[in-house]
């Protein structure tokens, strides 16, 4: 590459550069091989212009590999995962290359991004150069300290306890193992060397500058005046910016982060160190070096931002103030500075910051969830549980993953395994998956939304006014202590935040069946996604299209793409977890042999295809971004095998393509290609993406030109993408930002860390479907129609269509169905009445009942069209504009009109049999269960006058009063313990307002009440209630015990609804209970039976046979002769017409006699 | 209602070893005065029953049954009408209705070739007449009638304090105009966890929005409310979002401490409700 041999040919500062980045890695442990090993080929072709390129080699090394990067959102003690690179330990030089890779070895295989505990217990910095300055040459001969902090100056006078690097890295406070680190990287550097055949360049002459950037050296003033060879720097500088303006550099940004790294860096300090990367080399081909001071550095920077000025101006607000308030760049280009404050005094791309996403279960749905989903009650139970572990599992990650120590496979693994060994049948694995997939978007789509789409953003609101605010002080809390970094300007794939949950979910659960559940998922979500119509948006409307419309379709975009990048970093995650290996095959003839036996393993989803439609339809802007961070996780062999390289060759074509400065009809939008660029250009620094592939690829930009060229205009010239959603989506972008306000602050700080997140938008569903589409002419017509009315107008129309299409639905359930169901219930009522209580074979009966009704299902066509016309035209008056032309109006309401009509009758004539036939069987189940009918039904017996107050006594509070009367009848009880007469007389009062009101009785209490009075009559035949009161003998007043039996005739008679169990007072055990009393005392009993007769409560018959029973029970011979006694008086009362007076007769009549008359 | 933890531990602490029959409630009363009555009883009960949990499995080995039992039979031989089965029971201190129960089977199996079923057996202590010996039809109801803790009676005031604080909790929603499903509604659409009430609107109870009421008709102490949040609350946030719990008899203070999380705990119907306004512009 001309730059390359230019920069890298000229000054050594590449090589320094290179060195520096290359060979750093904060602990040994961490070093990474991805930057080791490009160190090590890199060297081995000398000749490569890549290979001293000070910016390309920036990049190359700066970009972490898939491990090693302290960053990652999921947090630093994940379990591992198989495609993380072997970290080349110093402590393990000799290791052989052939050894097979332990993939459950925690060590070997690190999370990635995690870093790996270092054998000394330090805490893992990063991988930038360390590299110490030797204080007491600071002045005279500085060391080289480009893009990191000076370490032996750290525990003096680095005021924060982090790292304060422009990348944002934590470098922990003291860096006490810095030596022992640097002693690591020598050991490891010197196995690269002998790795390497080729001899590398000498080390250069001491005393040579390098440009530094740490925050501790005072800087030094840049003078334009002084800049050494100004002619031959803006050369370098223009060609430079060509090469950066016709997308010949791997990636712009990192290009841009290079040049503003310059325009700060503090002052030059001398290269002496024997760690830098010899290279004399390249010293020989030119006399002197392109940067000679600071005030060349600067002015060469300068040069280039004027050249990009066009790219700067479309970034954040907050980097073009920090741009435009730079001193350097004031004083040596007070023109750019003016375009720079102009262009930040126009532009509204403010960042936003926004709540992080909060944890919100996925709501169940009937539709989807309930019984009738499942083969089996079996099937519904186990996801029934599995969703609460699912949640809980969550919640125990949401509490502890950033607890030090905590580790997601101890905590979590085995419980997460248990719940998917359950998942047995594949119809519970979808569901899961599913329910995995819903929670996995939803995390990203509806932040701090109230679960529905009901209280949306008065929620924030609500909190604010809510007492507790300690959880918001804590995230806030959170937010301040651990700003999410985005790792340098081109940091590896990561799983931020709850990503990081749905990772190690993935990977502890190690289920196949799971993941192919879940790829097969993702890829039919993404499809869909991916092929949703979009609006075109016309930006020309004569009377413009309203803004609101335009937010609106800027944010379905944004939330659309968000989502198709988050299902396909997930499904590429899952695809190529079963091929990462830490490293590339070393040998070649391995390497063919992999290639072979994986070129005939077809994609899990054929990206290649959506690729080239996309690029047809002028749709890169949506699906390039997702095929990013699908490929991201592509393993080293992935872009060797014929189909992947296809796609890479054509991304490449593509970024080629993208040159910014080129306008006009049919170009894509400017942020849009800049968005594409961003995201290839990182993709391009994937190590698992070949390095020279960017530079030995053969270039055809024209074929891709000619393919898109005849395609109508695309949502590629629309211009979708805005700032929040390039720098959501390229986080790393921020970097600039950050480096400029570390120049500001003096340190190269923490910069604050931006939070940016996903733009709150609605919860609804992604944009309407296409309907299914009509026949002929008429079809074609309603086409036409849309095409030239505004796109909102369109989907309006889908909308209320598919709307009320699915509530004509639900209409016809709950009328049409619902009074089927109602004669079937009626049916089943009407025979068992007329055959007594007999009900056959319920499948019969249900066989019999659906003949019957089914039939009637065909009204459920007419009712649906009813309800569509009537319906629909409202709705879309309702939706469109106030001013829309009758005509048109007109024309949309029919169209609903029949789509919706369409959709409900298509489904209903298709399902409306099988409908009745489950409702009507659900009813019959219920029936012959015994529950009776529907709650709504079952509301008549309930139910006082509508004036009652329901002050009534509880029923609890009745059952409870009268067991305890109950107890203290049957003993044993204290000689002071009993009841008063009141007493009695006041329960049973209350229990008779309680049995009018009914509000709070239900079923089994009123039982229970129903028992318990009969048991209480009984031991008031039986005298048995001990009597509190003046009453010496503790016992009842004849009278008294006669009028509380009355009461309950009466309660038993009017009051309680259910049963009342009466055969019990003439039970073996209560008619016992007279036995006990001395004398006996039949009277009351048999002034009982005599009233249940007349009032009807219970038949002669029945109490005959009753006293019949008695007598084969065993009693003492006394008693039985009583009995007897008692039953031929009863029986002969019969006849009698006065048989009060008879029965009286019987015992003491003295007592009796009088008292009954009462 | 609402106790703090210590508060709650000094009432439990005095409820070790007490057996559980209306004289240990009316002393309880008398320590406690100003605590609710139901709320004592609620605590007295679910302490009680973790106090059979524990030792529920030593009552039921073939000795101690054998010896039980024996000491049944001696003891109504001397004196069928004595409170034999009741007294052995607070003497070992089990549960009477459950010292009904063993003995009850116990003297089935020595009567019936087969042994009872469970179902034959709940009816024979629903109602003891069924039973076939007369002495121990009134052993077992005096048993049943004495527990204040067990028992198909005892089930039965608790399953209709429960349906009355359900009542109770409908009307306050009707009275206050929030409209729900009910659990029966849920359960026909075919939910596969129901609370109480799904509000179909939500609103915010200080602060917090809520999705779902469910009432419980008990004390919320820290055993009942792990396995209730473990089966049913979080169960509902996972399906409904996050809701609100009413333990009409009180619960432990420091057990609220979900409410950022989405469940939030109240010992009453809310008063502050706010709903969601529908702007009239």
């Amino acid at each position: 590459m001309v730059l390359a041999h230019f920069l890298g040919g000229t000054v050594c500062f590449g090589r320094k550069m290179q060195a520096g980045f290359h060979n750093c890695s904060p602990a040994p442990s961490t070093l990474s091989p991805a930057g080791g090993y490009r160190a090590a080929t890199a060297r081995q072709r000398p000749g490569s212009s890549r290979e001293s390129m000070g910016t390309a080699r920036t990049a190359g090394s700066s970009r972490a590999p898939p491990q090693g990067a302290p960053e990652d959102g999921g947090g630093g003690d994940s379990p591992p995962w198989a495609g993380a690179r072997r970290p080349r330990s110093a402590g393990s030089p000799g290791r052989a290359l052939s050894d097979p890779p332990n993939l459950s070895n925690l060590e070997e295989f690190p999370p990635v991004g995690s870093v790996p505990p270092g054998p000394a217990g330090t805490k893992p910095s990063r991988r930038i150069n360390p590299t110490p300055v030797s204080e007491e040459r600071s002045l005279s001969k500085p060391k080289t300290c480009f893009t990191s902090p000076p370490i032996s100056c750290v525990p003096s006078s680095q005021p924060s306890a982090l790292d304060t690097s422009p990348w944002g890295l934590g470098l922990p406070p003291g860096c006490r193992s810095l030596q022992e680190e640097r002693a690591m990287l020598r050991k490891e550097r010197s196995k690269q060397l002998q790795q390497s055949p080729t001899p590398t360049c000498p080390t250069p002459e001491s005393g040579l500058l390098l440009p530094s950037r740490t925050g501790s050296l005072t800087v030094e003033p840049a003078d334009p005046a002084r800049v050494s060879s100004r002619q031959r720097l803006e050369v370098v500088a223009l060609v430079y910016s060509s090469c950066i303006a016709e997308n010949l550099v791997p990636n712009l940004f990192l290009e841009l982060f290079f040049v503003l790294q310059l325009l700060t860096a503090r002052r030059m300090v001398a290269a002496k160190d024997n760690d830098l990367e010899p290279s004399q080399g390249t010293l020989d081909s030119l006399e002197s070096p392109l940067f000679q001071s600071i005030h060349d550095c600067v002015f060469f920077a300068v040069q280039v931002l004027e050249h990009q000025f066009q790219i700067l101006s479309y970034l954040d607000k907050g980097t073009l103030k920090l741009l435009a308030e730079n001193e350097r760049l004031l004083c040596f280009s007070p023109a750019l500075q003016g375009r720079l404050r102009a262009a930040y005094e126009g532009s509204i791309a403010k960042v936003s910051l926004t709540m992080p996403p909060s944890a919100q279960a996925v709501s169940f749905q009937p539709e989807t969830d309930n019984r009738a989903n499942f083969s089996s009650d079996r099937a519904f139970h186990t996801f029934k549980k599995q969703r609460d572990v699912f949640y809980e599992v969550l919640r125990e990650w949401e509490d502890h993953h950033e607890e030090p120590g905590w580790d997601f496979e101890k905590g979590l693994g085995s419980r997460i395994r248990a719940m998917m060994s359950q998942l047995s049948a594949a119809c519970s694995h979808s569901h899961f998956v599913r329910l995995f997939q819903k929670q996995l978007l939803q995390m990203y789509q509806s932040p701090g939304g109230a679960g529905g789409p009901v209280l949306g953003e008065a929620s924030d609101v609500l909190n604010m006014l809510g007492a507790d605010k300690l959880g918001r002080l804590r995230r806030l809390q959170e937010r301040l202590a651990a700003p999410p970094s985005s790792g340098g300007p081109c940091p590896p794939p990561t799983f931020p935040g709850y990503q990081g949950f749905f990772k190690d979910f993935i990977l502890s659960a190690s289920s196949f069946q799971f993941n192919q559940h879940l790829m097969d998922s993702l890829s039919l979500k993404i499809q869909e996604l991916n092929g949703l119509p979009l609006p075109q948006h016309e930006p020309a409307d004569e009377d413009g299209e309203s803004d609101v419309d335009w937010q609106g379709e800027r944010r379905q975009f944004a939330m659309v793409l968000l989502s198709l990048r988050l299902l396909a970093k997930f499904l590429g995650f899952v695809a190529f977890l079963p091929y990462r290996g830490p490293e590339p095959p070393q040998s070649r003839e391995l390497q063919d042999s992999i290639v072979a036996l994986r070129s005939q393993v077809p994609p899990v989803l054929d990206v290649r295809t959506l690729l080239q439609r996309g690029l047809q339809a002028q749709r890169a802007v949506l699906t390039v971004p997702w095929l990013v961070e699908f490929l991201s996780f592509a393993d080293y062999i992935v872009p060797l095998l014929d189909y992947y390289r296809s796609i890479f060759t054509l991304l490449l074509h593509l970024y080629r393509s993208l040159v910014l400065s080129r306008e006009g009809e049919g170009e894509m939008c400017f942020l849009n290609k800049l968005l594409l660029l961003a995201v290839l250009g990182w993709l391009f620094q994937i190590p698992t993406v070949p390095e020279d592939f960017f530079f030995l690829e053969e270039c055809q930009v024209d074929a891709l030109e000619v393919d898109t060229a005849t395609s109508e205009r695309g949502l590629d010239s629309v211009p979708v993408v805005d700032q929040q959603l390039l720098y959501t989506c390229c986080p790393y972008i921020g970097e600039l930002r950050k480096l400029l306000a570390s120049w500001v602050s003096g340190s190269s700080g923490r910069s604050g860390g931006f939070v940016r997140k996903i733009t709150p938008t609605t919860t609804t569903s992604l944009g309407a479907q296409l309907p299914p589409s009509g026949h002929g002419l008429q079809a074609q017509l309603a086409q036409a129609f849309f095409h030239n009315q505004p796109p909102s107008l369109r989907r309006t129309v889908e909308f209320v269509a598919e709307r009320i299409g699915s509530n004509c639905v639900k209409h016809i359930k709950a009328t049409l169905v619902a009074d089927l169901v109602h004669q079937a219930e009626s049916l089943i009522q009407e025979q068992r009445m007329t055959q007594s209580q007999e009900v056959g074979d319920p499948a019969q009966l249900l066989e019999i009942l659906c003949s019957q009704l089914c039939p009637h299902g065909a009204q459920a066509l007419t009712q649906g069209r009813e309800f569509c016309q009537r319906k629909s035209p409202g709705a879309v008056r309702a939706l469109l504009p106030e001013e829309t032309p009758a005509a048109v109006l007109s024309s949309a309401e029919n169209i609903a009109v029949g789509l919706a009509t369409e959709k409900a009758c298509a489904w209903l004539s298709a399902n409306i049999t099988a409908l009745i036939r489950r409702e009507v069987k659900a009813a019959v189940s219920r029936i012959l269960r015994g529950q009776g009918p529907e709650p709504a039904a079952r509301g008549e017996r309930r139910g006082c006058s509508r004036a009652c107050e329901h002050h009534a006594p509880l029923p609890s509070h009745l059952i409870s009063e009268i067991k305890d009367v109950l107890s203290l009848a049957v003993g044993p009880r204290d000689p002071d313990e009993g009841v008063s007469p009141e007493h009695l007389e006041q329960l049973l009062g209350q229990l008779h307002q309680m049995l009018q009101c009914r509000q709070f009785l239900c079923p089994p209490a009123e039982q229970y009440l129903a028992k318990c009075s009969v048991e209480l009559a009984s031991l008031l035949v039986a005298d048995q209630i001990p009597i509190l009161g003046p009453c010496a003998s503790h016992r009842l007043e004849r009278g008294e015990a006669r009028r509380l039996l009355l009461m309950l005739l009466s309660l038993w008679k009017d009051d309680f609804q259910g049963p009342v169990p009466l055969q019990l007072l003439l039970s073996p055990r209560n008619v016992g209970l007279l036995a006990d009393t001395r004398p006996r005392e039949w009277d009351l009993l048999l002034f009982l039976l005599r009233e249940l007769v007349e009032k009807g409560l219970m038949d002669r018959m029945e109490i005959e046979t009753c006293l019949g029973s008695l007598h084969e029970a065993l009693w003492p011979e006394d008693f039985s002769e009583e009995l007897e006694t008692l039953t031929r008086l009863f029986l002969a009362e019969l006849h009698l017409p006065e048989p009060q007076q008879r029965a009286c007769e019987l015992v003491q009549p003295s007592r009796g006699t009088v008292l009954a008359q009462s | 209602m609402i106790l703090t933890k210590a508060q709650y531990d000094e009432i439990a602490q005095c409820l070790v070893s007490v057996p559980p029959t209306r004289q240990s409630l009316r002393k309880l009363k008398q320590r406690f005065p100003s605590q609710s009555q139901a709320t004592l009883l609620s605590i007295f009960s679910q302490e009680y029953q973790k106090h059979i949990k524990r030792t529920h499995s030593k009552h039921h080995t073939s000795e101690a049954i054998e010896s039980y039992y024996q000491r049944y039979l001696n003891g109504v031989v001397k004196n069928g009408a004595a409170p034999v089965l009741l007294e052995l029971a607070n003497e070992v201190e089990y549960a009477p209705s459950l010292m009904a129960r063993i003995i009850l089977e116990r003297f089935l199996q020595e009567h019936d070739e087969t042994p009872p079923s469970k179902s034959v057996i709940n009816s024979m202590l629903r109602d003891p007449s069924q039973i076939p010996d007369g002495v121990l039809a009134n052993q077992v109801y005096q048993c049943i009638v004495n527990d204040c803790c067990y028992g198909p009676l005892v089930d039965c005031i608790k399953h209709a304090i429960g349906h009355e604080h359900e009542v109770l909790l409908r009307d306050l929603l009707l009275e206050k105009n929030l409209s729900f499903l009910d659990e029966d509604q849920l359960r026909a659409k075919g939910y596969d966890k129901t609370p109480d009430f799904i509000l179909q609107v939500p609103v915010a109870v200080e602060g917090h929005i809520i999705h779902w009421i469910e009432s419980k008709a008990s004390f919320g102490d820290e055993c009942s409310h792990h396995a209730y949040l473990h089966d049913q609350f979080w169960s509902y946030w996972n399906r409904f979002g996050p809701g609100l719990v009413i333990y009409w008899y009180g619960f432990i203070q420091e057990l609220d401490c979900n409410r950022e999380r989405g469940i939030l705990l109240a010992a009453c119907f809310p008063t502050d409700i706010i709903t969601l306004c529908h702007s009239t512009a």
